[in-house]
């Protein structure tokens, strides 16, 4: 019994170091959202992620690059390849060299990766007043809070208190590290015309695009978690077996 | 240590020439076990399936991994999104980073509970330590190969560290960063080494498992095995015994690949690195906590520092010797504790002080966790000022002071006798009345 609460004091112990280090400094609480993708058999909700590649697509990207998700990769979450192909093309993407040994403009092609829409960080930082639009491929793990963190962010532009002064061009967020952040906020009540006839609320276009992104970091999370239960149950069943074993062979010892 | 008679002549016909089967047979079918061990002896064969997992999961990794500044980062999400079951390998490798200081740590405070480490168990144990520094060493540069912010910025600071020793300091951080700031050739080379000093640690594990086999582990109990009725030879019972501990382990470690898989990162290093622009706090991996609080601690205010020090070196370089001290007076423990009695059970006094041991790095590793300001700094200076003092002080005093209670006279004796129950409570309960 004894050793049993030493043991459970350790791991707690360690458990509390584990997660001082990952929240270490972190000022405001940032609310727990409910997400389909939770637990240990959460998924993503296909009608979710499709409207959040509308969001990101009409309004992130405009700043925001998706360099590591690939057009092919939209396959994975129901478009079809016709739709990938079109949604593909719509974009124009530097290639070369040709024959001429001259680069060349084409339009993007499913195996493209996302085009970014600035060429280099430079042009980015440039055309956004200094403030460097992050790249949101990984935002969701990279970000203390995770999706939570993102929809909070993008629903969080208030007024700010009083007695607290925001710099020009920047815009007070309730969650954002120092208040003061150079992204306008980004999403206005229908800002986006869904194409499955959903509400465009602020709310809504924030949850569909966070869960978009949240696919974007962990497109394996489905995949990692279908494994996951089948690897835990069969090891479950062999450790219980494998106690039996033990107890047999140890049946004739004392000790 | 007759070499047996083994029925299969094709087993007889290469034994003879090469005694692999012979020695097999020793070292598990003769190999004699004190009978008592606890649960808390499977961790040293779990530390070597995880060092098995980690080679093998690192070589796949290797494959696909890139090591230059301009593809690294990108190397390992492709590893991530394209490679298949990529990410089952990349959280294999990174979790099991982890898992192997969890098990290690566990591995090595039971040794300073039951006294393992003396004699004639000195050399094992000191096996043992460079074996925690080759895996800190190998983990630091691993940590560096992904090559996003922490990595950058944590590979920046601690060979930072270098710098502070006297003249030579500033020569010997450029040879390591191949220029003059950790860049490209400090990828390539810390690639390199951290695909090398796995296999160093290979060796000095075989070593380490030479010293053990030369007297055997020790016991709960701590006195050593007086004849046949205190042991069992290894295999059957302790093979099915690790082999169970194996499938709890894998359970928990398992768990944490698929469904906490970040659990022990830090979301900054999803960010690829940027010389650039520093993260607002920098913090090492949590295995490194309770080091990296050792060597904050020393600021110029800090007593230990002030008083002792401050007249011989910066304390930017005491905190240097310090950190590293903290693992080297591990060297000395055999001859810093002089108590006859390796068993904690049997040392009322060293028992208390083991359990605020443990307390203590808990306490190091949470205020290595957070910023150097506040509190943080006196609670810091006080735990690493505990952790001195326990090695160098209280572990020599105990061993003059304390009174131990008497032993058993032997392990098997008061099992057989008492027959059922554990041998801890068997074998602790007369003296505890006595």
């Amino acid at each position: 019994m004894m050793r049993n609460a030493i043991l459970a004091a350790c791991v707690a112990a360690l458990t509390a170091v584990a997660s001082t280090a990952s929240f270490a400094a972190e000022a405001v609480k940032i609310p727990n959202q409910e997400w389909t993708f939770d637990g240990l058999f959460g998924t993503f909700d296909r009608g979710a992620l499709q409207r959040g590649f509308q969001v990101y697509n009409n309004v992130c990207a405009a700043c925001h690059s998706l360099r590591l998700v690939a057009y092919r990769n939209l396959q994975e979450i129901g478009f079809s390849e016709d739709q990938v192909k079109e949604i593909a093309a719509a974009k124009e993407t530097t290639d070369g060299p040709n024959d001429a040994g001259e680069m060349f403009q084409r339009p993007a092609r499913p195996s493209d990766k996302f085009v970014s829409p600035f060429p280099n960080d430079n042009a980015a930082r440039a055309a956004n007043n200094g403030a460097f639009p992050p790249d949101l491929s990984l935002m969701v793990k990279a970000r203390k809070g995770g999706v939570d963190y993102l929809h909070a962010l993008m629903t969080g532009y208030k007024e700010p208190p009083p007695g607290v002064t925001v710099p020009e061009g920047m815009s007070y967020n309730a969650y954002f590290p120092g208040h003061a952040i150079a992204m306008p906020p980004p999403l206005s009540e229908g800002g986006v015309e869904y194409a499955d006839k959903t509400k465009a609320t602020v709310d809504q276009m924030s949850r569909d695009v966070s869960t978009f992104l949240a696919w974007a970091a962990e497109p394996e999370m489905e995949a990692r978690k279908r494994l996951g239960v089948k690897v835990l149950l069969f090891l479950l069943i062999l450790t219980g077996m494998l106690y039996a074993v033990k107890r047999k062979v140890w049946k004739d010892v004392k000790h | 240590m007759s070499a047996p008679e083994f029925k299969n002549p094709v087993i007889r016909w290469i034994d003879y020439r090469l005694p692999v089967f012979s020695f097999m047979h020793h070292e598990l079918n003769e190999y004699p076990t004190p009978r008592n061990l606890s649960y808390w002896w499977n961790f040293g064969s779990l530390a070597g399936i995880v060092l098995v997992v980690m080679i093998a999961t690192g070589i796949v990794l290797a494959m696909h991994y890139t090591p230059h500044t301009a593809f690294a980062f990108e190397s390992v999400e492709r590893i991530m999104r394209d490679v298949n079951y990529g990410w089952l390998i990349r959280y294999l490798h990174m979790n099991g980073a982890s898992a192997f200081f969890i098990v290690v740590f566990i591995h090595i405070f039971r040794g300073l509970y039951y006294g393992s480490y003396k004699s004639p168990r000195e050399l094992l144990w000191i096996i043992g330590v460079v074996i925690l520094l080759t895996m800190m060493a190998t983990a630091f540069l691993g940590y560096v190969l992904p090559w996003g912010q922490m990595s950058f910025w944590g590979a920046t600071v601690i060979t930072n560290l270098f710098s502070a020793i006297p003249l030579i300091g500033e020569p010997i951080v450029t040879w390591l960063w191949g220029g003059f700031s950790v860049d490209n050739p400090t990828l390539n080379r810390f690639f390199s080494l951290h695909y090398l000093l796995p296999f160093v640690l290979v060796g000095v594990v075989i070593v380490h498992l030479m010293a053990l086999h030369q007297h055997g582990s020790g016991n709960p109990v701590g006195i050593d095995t007086k004849g046949p009725q205190d042991s069992i030879p290894f295999h059957p019972y302790y093979t099915v015994k690790d082999m169970f501990g194996t499938g709890v382990f894998f359970l928990v470690y398992l768990w944490f690949v698929f469904y906490a898989p970040n659990f022990f990162g830090e979301p900054d290093n999803y960010i690829e690195a940027n010389p650039l622009q520093t993260p607002p706090h920098i913090v090492p991996e949590w295995y490194f906590l309770p080091f990296y609080a050792i060597l904050r601690a020393f600021t110029d205010d800090y007593p230990v520092y002030s008083w002792f020090l401050s007249w011989l070196m910066s304390a930017k370089l005491a905190g240097v010797i310090a950190m590293f001290g903290s693992i080297l007076v591990l060297f000395f423990l055999p001859w810093l504790d002089r108590s006859p009695v390796r068993s904690a059970r049997f040392r009322p006094l060293y028992r208390q002080f083991f359990w605020l041991l443990l307390i203590d790095c808990f306490v190091l590793g949470w205020v290595g966790a957070n910023p150097a300001e506040g509190h943080f700094i006196w609670i810091g200076q006080v735990a690493t000022t505990y952790y001195f003092a326990h090695f160098l002080v209280i572990v020599p005093l105990l061993g003059i002071f304390e009174k131990p209670r008497p032993l058993p006279t032997s392990i098997g004796e008061p099992v057989l006798k008492g027959g059922g129950g554990s041998t801890a409570s068997a074998a602790a309960r007369p003296m505890e009345k006595a």
